[in-house]
């Protein structure tokens, strides 16, 4: 949606910004502080990047981009998008055209564009080019471990992600959980519980909530107001609100929650928020309740958020892990983003389970899945 | 805006709008609100409402549920409800409207009200966890946080999640229709007043089937009256539903206790069953 709105209006909107900045007499070197004299991180930032989380193996313990590599990203992302979410090449475009609605049993297309009539690139929104830290161009968000790939994970998250191999599996217009394995058998839609936060309109998806805060494939911005006591931060993607507490206490551990207990503290210019008490599924994929996340946010400059995270889950990983990317500053707004509306489409996909395992009961499977 | 029938009540409820109006008269000479460096007041803090509007704006007495049906001699619980005994009972109330009365709908509007309300199990956007708009969403049974600095205004409500960013500048019509709407905001002396447009017809006023459509416009005033009150009034104008402005006006308490914070309630997972139940693989007894 954002995107409709900014059309034509990224180039007026830069130069309308650098004018606000001007107009606040910062000067380059300094940043904008509050009353009390921290830095002042309230803003609405855009954080999305073509920078992947992990680094391609390709490019092994290289940290940083050349600029030709930079470019070649940036102009790649059209056609990188087009084949990742399988979108057929007469629906990559750049706006949303009425279109019919697709054929009976879907038009043969697979991935988020898939099949029924899904995203076409216009709703995608992973940014415009991989991003940079002092003028570097970077190969991963991750940076330690230095290969900036996700440390291994502990036996018991290796059996755990084996048990969920079939959430994961796409859908093949038959009830293979009951083909493959029995009528009895469970399958990966029979309650609502079972099915990921994001489909359940609990969390966005990805780690957009986090903690960490992930970019992911659209609607990536955030929104900072800070105060003495407190500094909020919106997630765009279903409306997160994470509620930092400032120089307080972790709850005690019965407390728990969806984003975690988040407790912040000043080191210098640095504010570092510390996350735990998760409830069984953190939105980071994967972690467990014992996640903890500390991010580190620090402003380098007057448009510009610098952020840093460690995640350590020792059920899961077998060592902490850590990142960062920038957050810069956008003139857009939040729109809302409710995602609980009834949630049909949730009705539309336990339901269309239900019809599958119909089809299977009676007979009626289709010779060769889709 | 059609006037159809001036009655005392809407006449009681635009004198009160007028005295509302002022926020002088709502705050006491002798207090002095603590202030932000630029001077405005300060309202960080998590706040509750404590009344029953959120059961029913509008003066009532005691009824046995939120759902009603005619028994042989009075009315009684409706059969969904009617296993959560006295926990479902509505408690009485004044009624939180400016100067007393009721809402001042249209004929056609106060039937369908009277409808709804009938139906308040189906019908009651509460019951789904859908975000609860303005200003319902400030007097329900739970707190809210608000977040101000200098420069920004943010609004966070433990139910459903809800938030609201109050703009403190002018950003132009509501682009499109949401839940929770545009909020404007400016400072009219120690007056934080907020104009909530673009938002959508699917939330109510309260647990009694109080209804809008899409063309509700609130202006709400909140004006710090003790260090630990906030007297908040709302005026709701929309042409389709209403035959005039009408004013709601209630203190806001600050959660003093040590720990105050808002919890989790994002509500979605708690209705689940409700909404999705059906579709089970095995579903459960309904």
């Amino acid at each position: 949606m954002r995107n409709a709105v900014r059309q034509g209006t990224a180039a007026g909107a830069a130069l309308a910004l650098g004018l606000v900045l001007a107009g606040a007499a910062v000067d380059a070197q300094e940043i904008p502080r509050t009353a009390g004299g921290r830095p002042d991180l309230s803003g609405t930032y855009d954080t999305a990047t073509l920078t992947p989380l992990e680094r391609p193996a390709e490019f092994g313990e290289r940290l940083a981009l050349t600029d030709e590599e930079a470019a070649a990203i940036a102009e790649g992302e059209p056609v990188a998008l087009a084949a990742v979410f399988g979108i057929p090449p007469d629906r990559n475009v750049e706006s949303a055209p009425p279109s019919a609605a697709p054929p009976v049993g879907g038009d043969g297309s697979t991935g988020a564009a898939g099949a029924v009539g899904g995203y076409n690139t216009f709703w995608m929104d992973r940014g415009t080019s991989a991003f940079r830290i002092d003028g570097q161009w970077r190969t991963s968000i991750i940076t330690d471990p230095p290969d900036g790939r996700r440390p291994p994970l502990t036996a018991e998250a290796r059996q755990a992600r084996r048990a969920l191999a079939g959430f994961f599996r796409p859908n093949t217009g038959a009830a293979w959980w009951l083909i493959e394995n029995g009528p009895d058998a469970p399958g990966p839609y029979d309650d609502p519980e079972i099915r990921p936060a994001a489909e359940r309109c609990l969390l966005g998806f990805g780690s957009t909530a986090g903690p960490p805060m992930l970019p992911v494939l659209y609607n990536n911005l955030k929104r900072i107001v800070q105060t003495d006591d407190h500094v909020l931060i919106l997630v765009e993607m279903v409306h997160d609100a994470r509620i930092v507490r400032m120089n307080a206490e972790h709850a005690p551990p019965e407390i728990r929650g969806w984003l975690g207990d988040s407790v912040g503290r000043w080191e210098g210019d640095t504010l570092v928020v510390d996350t735990t008490n998760f409830n069984d599924t953190p939105a980071l994929g994967g972690a467990s309740r014992n996640l903890r996340v500390v991010e580190r946010f620090t402003r380098i400059d007057a448009d510009t958020l610098l952020y840093q995270f460690t995640v350590d889950d020792p059920t899961v990983w077998s060592a902490p892990w850590s990142g960062e990317y920038v957050w810069p500053a956008t003139r857009d707004r939040v729109y809302e983003y409710a995602c609980h509306e009834a949630n049909y489409s949730f009705r539309g996909i336990l339901g269309g389970a239900r019809i599958l395992e119909q089809d299977v009961r009676e007979g009626r499977v289709p010779e060769t899945p889709r | 805006m059609t006037v159809k029938a001036m009655t005392t009540t809407t006449a009681a409820a635009v004198l009160a709008g007028v005295l509302a109006a002022g926020p002088a008269a709502a705050q006491p000479a002798d207090f002095e609100p603590a202030r932000l460096s630029n001077g405005n007041p300060d309202l960080n803090g998590i706040w509750q409402a404590l009344n029953s509007a959120h059961y029913d704006v509008e003066p009532h007495v005691a009824r046995p549920a939120m759902q009603l049906r005619q028994g042989p001699h009075s009315l009684l619980p409706d059969v969904p409800v009617l296993r959560l005994g006295a926990a479902g009972a509505v408690p009485g109330g004044m009624g939180v409207i400016a100067g007393g009365g009721r809402i001042p709908y249209t004929p056609e509007a106060r039937a369908l009200k009277e409808e709804n309300r009938a139906h308040w199990l189906d019908r009651d956007p509460e019951v789904k966890c859908y975000m609860p708009g303005v200003p319902r969403a400030t007097y329900m049974p739970f707190p809210f946080q608000i977040f101000q600095n200098e420069n920004n205004v943010f609004i966070a409500y433990e139910f459903a999640g809800a938030v609201r960013d109050v703009y403190l500048e002018d950003v132009g019509p509501a682009e499109t229709d949401s839940w929770m709407g545009q909020s404007v905001g400016r400072w009219e002396g120690d007056t934080l007043v907020v104009e909530v447009t673009g938002q959508n017809d699917q939330t109510w006023f309260d647990r009694a089937g109080s209804h809008h459509t899409n063309q509700l416009r609130v202006v709400e005033r909140y004006t710090p009256i003790g260090p630990d009150h906030i007297r908040y009034e709302a005026t709701m104008e929309d042409p389709n539903v209403f035959t005039e402005p009408w004013t709601i006006s209630m203190p806001l308490y600050r959660r003093i206790e040590p720990g105050a914070r808002l919890m989790d309630f994002k509500c979605v997972e708690f209705v689940e069953e409700l909404l999705f139940g059906d579709l089970r693989r095995n579903p459960l007894p309904r």
